[in-house]
Formats: structure tokens, sequence, C-alpha cells
């Protein structure tokens, strides 16, 4: 028996696969050309070609957590809100600022009534309401909606516990076009955190109908953004793809501001093909990796992207519940000051910064000032001597006069690993006495000895999730779930507190820089580096955003120039 | 014959059982779980995820499970990619491979029997020495260095074949000769060493005295012989292109299930790691019985006979 349909099924998966590939071929047709040509400046054809760095793992915005899945999610979709040039708020499927009661807890949001799916349903209250309980609640097994919504909307924590029935999930339709929220904290930065995919609406019959198969399929997929996801076969599993192009959605409400007539994508992983591709005129844009930048640095297209993603080194105080030598204050600054982040990044050789606190660079703005980051200064400043000095103070107070650490790092090669291996180094000529002894390990290892607190140091990084400097600080609060390092500091951790709960951003900044300053003076962290991506890309993509979380690109406003 | 076959298919799937187990639960022994963001993730959170998924039970518990739905065909869903069933990764991902597997494999022999044939015919000559330099050169240049180069060559430099994706037949190309570069220099050595030997037994002294020209012998009485060998390294060859070379695939951006099957123990995606090595198992396992049953074609000495007889 068992033999039989174990034959029956793997022979039937051979056959499909040889009739599959035999008729795998046929290319697109000529892509569609439009005469719209009203700016002169402006292509006649507004089509553009890119690769994509992997398949799409997840259409459906309730599951999505990676990269890719953000990105299609973004371009086909549309939350309250879309980010504009520089994180400014634009205007969604709501119209206008949203109502915001006196203690900051209630948003009434004011929908507008000329957006529809692309099967013609209106897009309503109603559906926020059932896509964001959706993503509560845990019959999902969503990650990113409990991550997302716990402690900002009123009840989401306790719902995905299974604590309380889903319908309790602070977010209510006051009639088809008033979304009105409640939150759990007042949360400033709440309507940028609609523009995330997340939160984006979901037509409910249409996604119960489809049951299981909501978002596998072109067909499966209902759309309200500026774009439609087209793949060549409408039933095809879109996990499977590795050809698709994004359409543009001639029923979206703002459909006149769409240039873009069609993106093609295919998924291409290796940097060297994917810039012969480019060389080619085949594509668009590739990225570059660390060997491939000192050949191109000086082509007409190089370009570097700032990320908002910041790595620094985590020092553990507290291994297996025993005290390490970096609960001493004195060692951890005198790790921190004997790091030449320069050197470093230029190892790195993609565009990367030096680090120089935990918020990055050009992430948000202090209200009333500038940038958070040029507004607190610089926390990690190489200077060999008062490493020097803070080190003998270190290691006179613990009584000894050499130190063994293990630096955790992930198993990567070329100009990463190379980045371990110099900063290891550096700390060894630095400090006399310290042996640096560097652990590469897998990606999802690293993440369980991190969890288990198993380490001595670590390079570790983050990426922001909304446009706010909490989603950076509330990482080291005493115990928090992202901490795992034993970091401890009561006035640290009464700051973060004070900043869920204050509705004045003046103040509430104002703790947040305090904050940091505490973490980075007694050198909790040790910041790194500011990632970046290096790349060439085609002088005529114009009008593209590349935002700060969520989707990395915005092509709403985008178009192709002569 | 018939009994001969079902004692193999029998142990096949006892081999598959204990492969099955196996992976399993070195699987399970991977560090971290399947979790996606598991970076963000408060440890509350990551556990009631992995509760949904049953992932907390016991690793015996999880293992009768996983062989209950095996034998009842089913694959299970990818941790990785939402909401698909891992034989939908696998009907989408092998086709690519196996058809390029498939291409480089006959190319290459092809080439290569030529390349041996050529060696053994003019045993140590001028030709023998260009041929085998081609083989050894092909043993041991790994085949992306040649792939890289083709692209290069071929693609960027002089513009005749598409610098990589897939889709038309002329995406093809060079991965197939990249590819197929590793057979040949195999095969080429094969038939080489062997028609050399054969050249010298009796059997063909016997022909040559009959007055047969120098290829007749080739052709009619070693050729077949230096074939048995050449069988049997072309079974495993030939699985393993055709379940994916991850480096071309990455190379040319061939949608394949080569990089699959990496990628899948790198994410922690169970279901997904389990389809791609028993399918791998399978296909081994199979060729393998093809290639014993083939033995008996080619030489009747070992042509397997029932218990009986």
């Amino acid at each position: 028996m068992r033999t039989k349909k174990w034959s029956i099924l793997l022979v039937a998966v051979l056959v499909v696969s040889m009739v599959l590939a035999a008729c795998g071929g046929g290319k697109d047709e000529g892509s569609t050309k439009n005469s719209s040509g009203e700016d002169a400046a402006k292509a006649e054809e507004q089509v553009l070609n890119f690769i994509n760095g992997d398949y799409i793992p997840s259409m459906d915005p309730s599951k999505v957590t990676d990269e890719y899945g953000f990105q299609f999610v973004g371009a086909t979709m549309e939350g309250l809100y879309r980010l504009g040039e520089d994180g400014e708020i634009k205007e969604g499927i709501a119209k206008g600022e949203p109502e915001v009661s006196e203690d900051g807890l209630t948003w009434t949001f004011k929908l507008r009534e000329d957006a529809k799916w692309s099967n013609g349903d209106p897009v309503t209250a109603h559906d926020f309401v059932y896509s964001w309980q959706r993503a509560v609640k845990p019959e999902t097994k969503s990650e990113y909606g409990p991550y997302m919504m716990a402690g900002v909307i009123k009840n989401a924590d306790e719902i995905s516990k299974g604590e309380l029935p889903v319908e309790e999930l602070g977010v209510k339709a006051i009639d088809d076009y008033t979304l009105e929220v409640q939150l759990a904290n007042p949360t400033p930065y709440f309507e940028s955190l609609t523009t995330f995919g997340t939160f984006m609406p979901l037509n409910q019959k249409f996604v119960e109908e489809h049951g299981e198969n909501f978002a596998t399929s072109e067909a499966t997929l209902l759309f309200n953004g500026p774009f439609k996801l087209d793949i060549k076969d409408d039933n095809q599993n879109i996990t499977q793809a590795n050809e698709w192009k994004l359409v543009k959605n001639e029923d979206y409400w703002d459909a006149d501001t769409v240039q873009l007539e069609e993106i093609n994508f295919v998924v291409s992983k290796d940097p060297q093909t994917n810039v012969n591709l480019y060389n080619e005129g085949d594509i668009d844009r590739a990225d570059l990796s660390a060997d491939l930048v000192d050949q191109y640095i000086s082509h007409d297209d190089y370009r570097i992207v700032p990320q908002a993603s910041v790595f620094y080194l985590k020092m553990n105080q507290e291994r297996k519940g025993e005290q390490t030598p970096l609960a001493n204050k004195n060692i951890r600054n005198a790790i921190n000051n004997a790091i030449d982040r320069e050197a470093l990044v230029n190892v790195l050789n993609n565009g990367s910064i030096a680090a120089t606190g935990l918020i990055p660079k050009d992430f948000v703005t202090v209200p009333g000032g500038g940038d958070f980051r040029e507004e607190n200064g610089d926390f990690a400043a190489y200077d060999k001597d008062t490493a020097l000095e803070a080190w003998n103070k270190g290691l006179e107070e613990l009584g000894v006069d050499s130190i063994e650490l293990e630096l955790l790092t992930d198993d990567a090669e070329g100009a990463t690993k190379t980045f371990n291996e110099n900063l290891a180094h550096q700390l060894e000529t630095n400090l006399p006495g310290l042996k640096v002894n560097i652990k590469p390990v897998p990606f999802k290892n690293r993440l369980q000895l991190d969890t288990d607190q198993d380490y001595e140091l670590q390079v570790a990084g983050w990426g922001p999730d909304y446009l706010d400097p909490f989603t950076f600080l509330s990482l080291f609060v005493t115990d928090g779930g992202n901490n795992k390092m034993g970091y401890s500091n009561a006035e640290y951790d009464q700051l973060i507190s004070e900043t869920q709960t204050t509705t004045d951003q003046e103040q509430r900044y104002q703790k947040f820089l305090e904050a940091e300053k505490i973490l980075l003076e007694e050198s909790g962290i040790a910041p790194l580096y500011q990632r970046a991506r290096s790349q060439l890309h085609s002088p005529k993509i114009q009008g593209e955003i590349i935002n700060k979380f969520g989707a990395t690109y915005e092509w709403k406003w985008a178009y192709v120039a002569e | 014959m018939a009994r001969y076959i079902l004692r193999r298919i029998v142990y096949m799937v006892i081999t598959l059982f204990i492969i099955a187990s196996v992976t399993f639960f070195l699987m399970k022994m991977l560090p971290g779980s399947p979790l996606k963001a598991e970076d963000k993730l408060t440890e509350e959170q990551k556990q009631l995820v992995l509760e949904s998924y049953g992932l907390n039970d016991p690793v015996p518990v999880q293992y009768v499970r996983y062989l209950g739905n095996l034998l009842k065909g089913d694959l299970g869903i990818s941790y990785n990619f939402d909401n698909t069933p891992v034989s939908d990764i696998l009907i989408d991902r092998l086709g690519p491979s196996m058809q390029l597997g498939l291409y480089a494999v006959l190319v290459g022999t092809f080439f290569g029997i030529i390349l041996g044939l050529i060696a053994a015919i003019f045993h140590n000559g001028f030709w023998d020495y260009t041929s085998t330099i081609i083989a050894v050169l092909g043993t041991s240049i790994p085949s992306f260095v040649f792939a890289g180069l083709l692209q290069y060559i071929f693609a960027v430099e002089l513009g005749w074949f598409p610098v990589a994706l897939w889709g038309e037949p002329k995406h093809m190309i060079l991965p197939i000769i990249a590819l197929a570069i590793g057979p040949m220099a195999t095969a080429a050595r094969f038939v080489r060493t062997e028609m050399i030997e054969v050249k010298g037994s009796n059997y063909i002294i016997t022909a040559k005295a009959k007055g047969l020209s120098n290829l007749e012998r080739v052709w009619k009485h070693g050729f077949r012989n230096a074939l048995i060998p050449l069988v049997t390294v072309m079974g495993p060859m030939m699985i393993n292109l055709m379940t994916g070379s991850m480096v071309i695939e990455k190379i040319f951006a061939i949608p394949g299930i080569g990089e699959q099957f990496v990628t899948s123990v790198v994410v922690n995606d169970y279901p997904t790691i389990m389809g791609t090595t028993l399918i791998y198992a399978f296909g081994f396992i199979l060729i393998l019985l093809v290639i014993d049953l083939l033995y008996g074609l080619i030489d009747p000495r070992i042509r397997v006979t029932g218990g009986g007889k």
C-alpha cells in the first residue's frame, strides 16, 4: 500500500514537472505602449524592469514578515495613509488628519468614499476592523500582528494570548466611512504605523470566500493600491512564481497620479549576474556586493542608498546566571572606545557609515530641532588612550590582568567575515590582555544563543518598524524581550516607560534623547555601523521614494524619464 | 525478474523510511525555530505561534504525526512560503532543474564518449593527449567557474546568448554547457580507459585477425563493453544534476530546486527540508534500480534471473 501510494505520488510529481518544464517557453508579449506624453521629460513607455532578490514568501497582509512581502503588499494595497518623501504622511484611504482625543487614546479617521477594491466593492471602515482583528487573533498564526499591535491597540496583547475575545479589539466602524481606534497608549506615531503592511484593510467577504487559499495566487488576491500584481498563470502559487509584474490599477482612487504602467520583476540572486543584466540593459537596477563596488564606484549610475538599520555590539553582562567581565562599566567603555568604526566601514565597502549612537542618522527629527542623531551627538568615539585608561581601571577593579571574550557573529562570507575579524583584531590590539574568540554561527543559531543569553559579545542589528525612536530604544529596557544582555538601568526604564504615556512630542523626544544618552554613556551597547546598499540605478527612474521602514520602494509617484 | 524488481521496491521503501526518520531527527536538532520574525517577537509571542503549529509537542509525537501524513501522501505546508504545499514547491522547482540536468547529462555523455573514443583510437597520439587534457580540465575546474566564464564571454562580450534568466530555449544553452562539462570529462575518461583495456583483449585480436577494420572493431566489439562502467557512474551523475546545481541555478537565475534545498535548511522550513530530501533520495534509489536493470541489457553475463533458476 505504502509503496504504491508513494510511487504514484512521486511518479505523478515527476511526470507533471517534466510536462511543466517542457511548456515553460513563451515570454511575455511586448509591453503596452501608452501615448499620454503630456510631460516632455516623460518617456513614452512607462515601463520598468527590476530583479527581485528572492521569491515573495507571502502576500497575506496579516502574515507578511519579510522585505519582499512588505514590498508587494505595499505596492498593491493601501492603508489609512501612505508614506511620501522623507517619511511624510500622505493621504491614503483616510481623508485628512484624524481626530485625536485629549488623552491621545481615541483616534477617529474619516475614510474616502471613492476607494474601491479591484472587484468593485467599496473600501470601508469594516475592512479595517476585520483585518486588524484577523492579524491579532491567535488562529491566524500571525507573527507581525501581535508584534505590531500589542501595546498599541487596546486589548491587542490580551487577544493575541487568547485571554479576550477578538471583538474586544480597540477598533470599530462607527459607520461605513468612519473608523474609531482605541489605543493602549497614546502613540504619536500611529499614523505612520497605519502605512505598514500589517495594517492594510481586508475585504471580509473575499477573504472568507477563499479561506485557506486567500492570497496564494493572483486569482485569490484583492487590491486597493496603486498597482495590481500580475502573474502569467492566474492560479500559480505566488510564492513559486519567479516572474511577475505590477500593472497600474485603474480602479485606484488616485489612479491619475500613478504614471507607471508596468513594472516587471524576475528573481535573480547573483550580484555579478545582476550587474551583467544591468549592463545589457535588461534591468534598471542592480544591487552591488562589496567586491563589485570597487569595480563600479566611478560608474555614472552608481549610487548609495542609506538605510535605517543599525548594527552594534551587544555586551552580555550576565551569562548563564553568572556575571561576565562586561558587567564592569569601565571594561564596556574601553571596548566602545577601542573600535575604529571608519576602518570597519571601509571593510564593508558598500556605503555603510560609522554609527555614533543607537538611533540612525536621518531617521527622525526632534520636534523643533534637527536630526535626532545630530541633536544627541557622538557616543562612539575612537580614542585609544581613553580606551586603555578605562581598560586598565576595569581590569584593576576586577582584579585580573587578562580577559578572554567570545564574539558571537553570523557565519557570513566575504566582507562581513572580514569585518568581524577586523573588529576582533582591533579590540585585541587596542586592549592589551584581551583575547577575543570569534564564534561564527548560522543566523538561526545566533538568535537562539541570543534568546538563551549564551554569549559574551555579539554583532547584532535592528531595523525600524515605524517612524519613532521607540522602535530602537525600547529594545534595552530591563528584561525586555530583545534585551537579552542583562542591561538594566532604572532611570532608562523610567524614561522609556514615560514616552509611552506622554502626548507632548517635544517632551517625549527629550526623554528619548536622555535615554539614549544613558544607554550609551555607560556603553550598554557599542554602536558599529549604519547599513547602506550600493547599487547601479538607471537615471531614467524618477520620483521613486525609498522608505525608511516597511516597503523599501514606493512607486506611486515614480515615472520613467526620457 | 518480476520478483527481483518487487524485492528491490520493498528495499526502496525501507530505505526511504530510514532516510525520512534520520532526516527528521537530525532536522529537529537544528537550532532555532521556523518562525520568520524570531528576532522581533517576545518569548511569549513565539511560544504561542509554535504552539499553534504543534511544534511544542515532544519530537517523537511530531515524528509519528509526520509519518502519518506522509503515508497519506501529505508532505505538509511550507513554513517559509505562506500557505504553499511542499508538493507545489517540488512540482514547480523540479521542472527546470530536471530539464537542465537531463540535457547536461545527455550532452556531456555524448561528447564525452566521442572524446574518449578518439583518445582510445589514437592511443598515445596527439588526439589522445588533447582529449585527455580537455578531460582533466573538465574534471578539475568546478562548473561555476565555467558558468562565470561562459556568461562573460558569450553573453556579456559576444552577446550571442542571454546573460541569465529562464523561459526560452536560448536561456538553456549556457547553463547546459556549464553543467555538461563535468559529465563530459568523466565519460571521456571512463570510455578511454575501458577502450584501451578492451583493445588488448583476445576477442578484439580475433576480430583483427578476421580482417575487421580498426573502426569496425572499436564500434562493434569494443564500445559496448566499455559502456558498463560508464553506466554505473552515469546514474549518480544524473541524479546529482537533475536535483539541481545550486550555484549554476543562482548564476543563471534559474528557478530550480537546488537552491531551495539549501534555503529550506537555513530557515528551518521543516516540511520543505523533508520534502526535498525525500524526493532526492527517491530519485537516487530509483536511478540505481534502473541502472541495475540496464546492466542486463548491456552485458548478458550479469542479467538478473529469478530466484528459481
